[in-house]
């Protein structure tokens, strides 16, 4: 019921839209963020995490601590959250939910492909994925020769399953195969989540399609950058890129055709939303880029606090929390490389 | 236990907590405590209750106990590991164990069931002959041998019961179905050796054919973390090795046994000074973050802290510092000196087991600020009488007085324990509710009432039926035959024609009179309050006025009620009240209550008048001039003292706060204070009435249950609905009238005392004194 979300929103919905809002008071701060730059040790990291809502996940661990175990801790906490909410949930806010993790779902099963086709131990790369994104039987991707192994195997029980039809070929997995896997399931999800969330309607469409819409944009900019001078032809690169956003259809057709960094910045330019992004950079620079975007996701992510009765909160913090738990990453990595004059480098404040 | 009596530091709040001073201390601290709870973790684990036997040991040294924790951390971890390992094997065997009797009973039968696969299978059995004797029983994969490529094999293993059918499954689609699945539930739960969990298992046999799928099945089999293990065919050689395998998981299990005895006795020696040690932690850190508030002196290299304390607790304060000297033997002294602060000090009022609840209500509301009256010293008789008021009945003020009586004798054996938060509540309130269930018996002997029946504790009704049916005492009256009753109200009123017109009318005025003098108290502690301060110009242009303005109108109202009362006279209240506002030089006629009524009524009436504009000009406009004088037109701010007074301590930045007059924010600040009092001297008085409501609810709600439950079931005359009338009887007043009506009585005593009494004169607007206490540090962490 389009507009009358406030009637019937706070049935369902109310409860876990409280606790959504207050993990997101829980954000760490501007003084937070001062406070940790300042940090000689992963210690005084950690005794500072501790007076944060972080402390209960950290206040055990023993002395020398690594950056993996505080980014491993603080993403448990996330786990735990999103877990809690998801028990909670009623449809379509689980469905919602687990939407949110199939992002992560893809990025893992592209990891293990990847890591068995380089024959690294399946063991080391489970640990490495993404909690949020591990089905049940993800260990056996490792048996699969090609993709559609890989689908009859593994991912046909998955959720996945649907945004597979388009890659399913017989061709053995090389990195450049994967690479297009990715984004192929990478499109698919997100056009899926964007028709789903159309679907509901409401101001959760209005502010989920808002935020796709950038995350797609900003997919196809990445897939751009990442192509050029390989042997992607356009019509290839064209069909990677997702079917809505700002940039489709016109934007994509400009982008299919770039060569290099300044091209994209010409075709992103002629776009006011963007134009602020490529404004910050200079000429022929990209590494920067990443930040900007990530700088103007945290932005909007945040503006979807703004309204009520509406489950883009929930997208918004997942998405903010695995940003804070990135700035997390970066610090301590800079505290134990000491590079702390790097530091700010990378850091996406959240406020 | 020491306690460094009242003091409350507050300093260094501007660093960040690992700037500080103390904060390796603080560091140390916290990895103490993060020992002491893996100890905790491990007794819990164990199952073992610790003991604690204090002052067995004498006390050691944070040093030495950071040592001796960190031995027993090492000590416990390596024993973990060590049995940890040891219990990997043993666990391993065991599922071997399990493996072998369940995967045989399938290559049995299904060596029965085809004789052609039996010559390959008695192949493979030759192959594992060689394998069995050569490699480890322990060896996860099984290698066939070489000379059977084509043949159908098989792999044996364990799997988690819950993943039994997704591992089917995948097997199933890796092969294209060409593959045979055997399973059998494992016999008992066994420890994963992986996660060391309890789990249920299924043993499965797996046939399949060719080296492709063996691969597969393998990495299948790996990935779902189904361990694998070799069986022979032979039935000689598997019973062999099964008594291989008991054995040797039966020389395990003693050495498992024993390391689990060290490590529970090690365990046992830690638990024995756990809470101890973890006591003593607790207060070093907390310590330690006291010592962080402090600034640390480079130039004079001390610590410098400021912090407030009871002026009566100096002594005490002084005598402590100085043990503190002499105990460590210290070369310098510590300096105790007093400051003049230009913050308001905290507030802190002693009290008692009696006095603190009543404390605690006053608190709830707002602190009190520095110094200013406490309305808590009246409320500890007010309170409970305003509820009684409201709950005024002798057989329900007796149940309350039980209950609180049980919780004063008790009062030892509970406040020892710790109690959920209802019955904490209750246990805190435990002399307000003496007092409000004494109040109560009070009031309802005066009220006549027991469970709402009235009793002839005083002597003889003062009256009689018209009658011997006495059927018309409702509808006419009663006649009276003698003097009144002595006390309270006649036993003989309840039911008849004036029961209700005359307590309302008692209860009605009644209300008003306490209203009146309880908001006059109020008034003249806003006098002592002004006075203490020294402000007269509250006293001439707040007190004054208020009093004039509350006193001519409801002081008048309260007046002619107790004139009415002694001399019985007829004259209608409400209408003297109405027309002395609407025509005050009318005739007064029967309602005239004593001579020169009208003229003091006029008297009356211009005074509250006038009392209005009198709280409201004066007292801004003399500010406004103060100012003025005070600054002789200046506009320009002093600034010369400021930097001087920085100079002098530069460890305190505390600026003189000069204040901006703003005369308008002060008027309607003003005028707001004015329009409030005057209509809330109208509405806190209709307010009071709440007295009569409540008490009326409370008697007609009880009479309903003792008429409507109790009698009409004992109307009856059998047992079973008798005792089904007492038991609900029992429950209504129990749950109903002793529960619901005495906390909704109490939060009306509440409103009144906060609102109607409070806001006369409480400012509230103080802030707790809040000491640094061990006492109060030992249940935090929990």
């Amino acid at each position: 019921m389009y507009g009358f979300e406030a009637l019937t929103f706070n049935i369902h919905g109310g409860y876990l839209e409280a606790i959504v809002r207050g993990h997101r008071s829980g954000l760490l701060t501007a003084s937070d963020y001062n406070n940790l730059c300042q940090c000689e040790t992963l210690e005084d990291i950690k005794m500072h995490l501790s007076a944060t809502e972080y402390g209960p996940y950290l206040q055990n661990e023993p002395s020398p601590l690594h950056t993996t175990t505080i980014v491993e801790k603080c993403t448990l906490k996330l786990v735990d959250e999103y877990k809690h909410m998801l028990t909670q949930a009623t449809e379509p806010l689980s469905t919602f939910l687990e939407y949110i993790t199939y992002g992560h779902m893809i990025d893992n099963v592209v990891l293990i492909v990847t890591g068995t086709l380089h024959e690294r131990d399946v063991q080391e790369l489970l640990e490495k994925c993404h909690p949020l994104g591990m089905f049940d039987s993800i260990a056996t991707l490792a048996v699969a020769q090609n993709m559609r192994e890989l689908y009859r195997l593994v991912l046909v029980d998955t959720p996945l399953a649907p945004y597979f039809s388009e890659c399913i070929t017989s061709e053995d997995l090389d990195d450049m195969n994967i690479e297009i896997m990715r984004n192929t399931l990478y499109k698919a999800y997100l056009e899926d989540f964007y028709r789903f969330c159309q679907k509901i309607g409401g101001a959760t469409a209005e502010i989920m399609c808002d935020i796709l819409a950038f995350e797609a944009d900003r997919r196809a900019v990445n897939i751009t950058i990442n192509s050029i001078g390989t042997e992607l032809t356009r019509d290839e690169r064209r069909k990677l890129y997702s079917n809505f956003g700002l940039l489709y259809p016109y934007g994509h057709e400009e982008l299919a055709v770039c060569e290099d960094i300044d091209q994209v910045r010409s075709a992103m330019e002629k776009y006011p939303p963007y134009q602020s992004i490529f404004s910050k950079l200079s000429y022929g620079e990209s590494q920067m880029l990443d930040k900007a975007f990530y700088e103007e996701e945290v932005k909007r992510l945040c503006l979807a606090f703004e309204q009520q009765f509406h489950y883009g909160v929930f997208f918004a913090y997942m998405r903010l929390k695995e940003q804070e738990i990135r700035n997390l990453m970066w610090v301590s990595e800079c505290v134990a490389q000491n590079q702390k004059s790097r530091v700010h480098d990378s850091v996406v404040f959240i406020f | 236990m020491h306690l460094l009596y009242g003091f409350d530091l507050q300093l260094n709040d501007g660093k960040s907590p690992f700037q500080r001073t103390f904060v390796n201390q603080v560091k140390r601290c916290a990895e103490m405590s993060r020992k002491l709870r893996f100890f905790k973790d491990q007794i819990h684990k164990a199952g073992l209750v610790p003991s604690p036997n204090p002052a067995s040991e004498p006390d050691v040294e944070l040093e030495e106990l950071e040592i001796q924790l960190a031995e027993h951390e090492h000590e416990l971890i390596e024993m973990n590991s060590n049995s940890e390992k040891l219990r990997q094997t043993y666990n391993e065997l065991l599922e071997f164990k399990m493996v072998l009797q369940k995967a045989g009973d399938f290559l049995v039968s299904s060596g029965n069931h085809a004789v052609a696969q039996e010559t390959e299978l008695s192949e493979n059995v030759y192959s594992n002959d060689s394998y069995a004797d050569s490699a480890s029983l322990l060896e996860e994969e099984m290698q066939p041998g070489p000379s059977n490529q084509s043949g159908v094999r098989f792999i044996s293993g364990i799997i988690c019961k819950s993943k039994v059918l997704r591992f089917e499954r995948t097997l199933f689609r890796a092969t294209r179905g060409n593959m045979l699945f055997n399973q059998a539930p494992a016999d008992d739960q066994i420890i994963d050796p992986a996660s060391n969990e309890m789990v249920e298992k299924t043993v499965f046999v797996v046939f399949f054919s060719g080296e492709q799928a063996r691969t597969k099945i393998l990495k299948i089999c790996e990935s779902f973390g189904a361990n694998c293990y070799p069986v022979p065919e032979d039935l000689t050689k598997r019973s062999q090795i099964i008594r291989e395998v008991l054995s040797r998981s039966s020389d395990l299990e003693a050495t498992l046994e024993a390391g689990l005895r060290h490590r529970d006795t090690a365990l046992n020696t830690i638990g024995f000074y756990l809470s101890k040690w973890t006591n003593m932690v607790r207060r070093e850190k907390a310590v330690y973050d006291v010592l962080n508030m402090l600034n640390f002196d480079v130039t004079k290299k001390c610590l410098v802290g400021e912090g407030w304390c009871p002026i009566f607790a100096k002594t005490r304060i002084q005598e402590s510092l100085q043990r503190a000297t002499f105990d460590c033997s210290s070369q310098v002294g510590i300096i105790f000196h007093v400051m003049d602060a230009v913050e308001s000090p905290p507030t802190y009022f002693r009290t008692n087991h009696f006095t603190n609840a009543y404390q605690e209500i006053v608190d709830a509301y707002g602190v009190a600020k520095y110094q200013e009256a406490n309305p808590a010293v009246y409320t500890i008789i007010t309170f409970p009488f305003l509820f009684a008021v409201m709950f005024g009945d002798w057989g329900h003020g007796i149940c309350l007085l039980l209950g609180a009586l049980v919780l004063i004798v008790r009062e030892k054996k509970l406040s020892s324990q710790k109690l959920d938060s209802f019955m904490e509540m209750l246990f805190g309130g435990r002399y307000l509710l003496l007092l409000m269930s004494l109040f109560s018996i009070y009031c309802g002997l005066i009220y006549n009432e027991f469970f709402s029946v009235p009793f002839h504790i005083f002597g003889h009704s003062a009256y009689k039926c018209r009658d011997a049916t006495c059927s018309d005492a409702y509808s006419v009256g009663l006649v009276k035959y003698r003097d009144a009753y002595p006390f309270g109200v006649d036993p003989s009123w309840r039911g008849s024609r004036s029961e209700l017109p005359f307590l309302n009318s008692l209860k009605m005025k009644m209300s008003i009179l306490f209203g009146v003098v309880q908001m006059n108290l109020g008034i003249i502690l806003s006098y002592f309050n002004a006075r203490y301060f020294g402000n007269s110009l509250d006293i001439k242009y707040q007190f004054v006025p208020q009093m004039i303005f509350l006193n001519s109108l409801f002081g008048y109202l309260s007046l002619l009620i107790i004139i009415k009362w002694c001399t019985g006279s007829q004259a209608d209240l409400y209408h003297v009240m109405i027309y002395m506002f609407l025509s005050p030089f009318e005739d007064l006629r029967d309602n005239k209550l004593f001579w020169g009524q009208s003229v003091l009524q006029v008297i009356l009436l211009l005074s509250a008048v006038i009392a209005v504009p009198w709280m409201l000009f004066p007292k801004p406009f003399i500010l406004k001039r103060l100012h003025t004088e005070r600054f002789q037109g200046r506009t320009y701010g002093i600034l010369g003292t400021s930097d001087m007074y920085n100079e002098e301590e530069p460890d305190s930045a505390r600026h003189p706060h000069l204040d901006e007059f703003n005369f308008s924010e002060v008027f309607v600040h003003q005028m707001i204070h004015a329009i409030e009092f005057v209509l809330g001297a109208v509405s806190n008085t209709a307010s009071y009435l709440r007295l009569w409501a409540l008490s009326l609810a409370h008697s007609e709600l009880s009479t309903v249950f003792y008429e409507k439950v109790l009698l009409l079931a004992w109307g009856y005359d059998n047992i079973v609905i008798r005792l089904i009338g007492l038991a609900v009887f029992a429950f209504a007043t129990a749950f109903i009238l002793l529960m619901m009506e005495s906390l909704s009585a109490f939060l009306h005593a509440l409103r009144l005392h906060w609102v109607e009494f409070q806001n006369k004169f409480y400012n509230g607007d103080g802030y707790k004194f809040k000491p640094f206490s061990f006492a109060l540090l030992t249940d935090d962490d929990d």
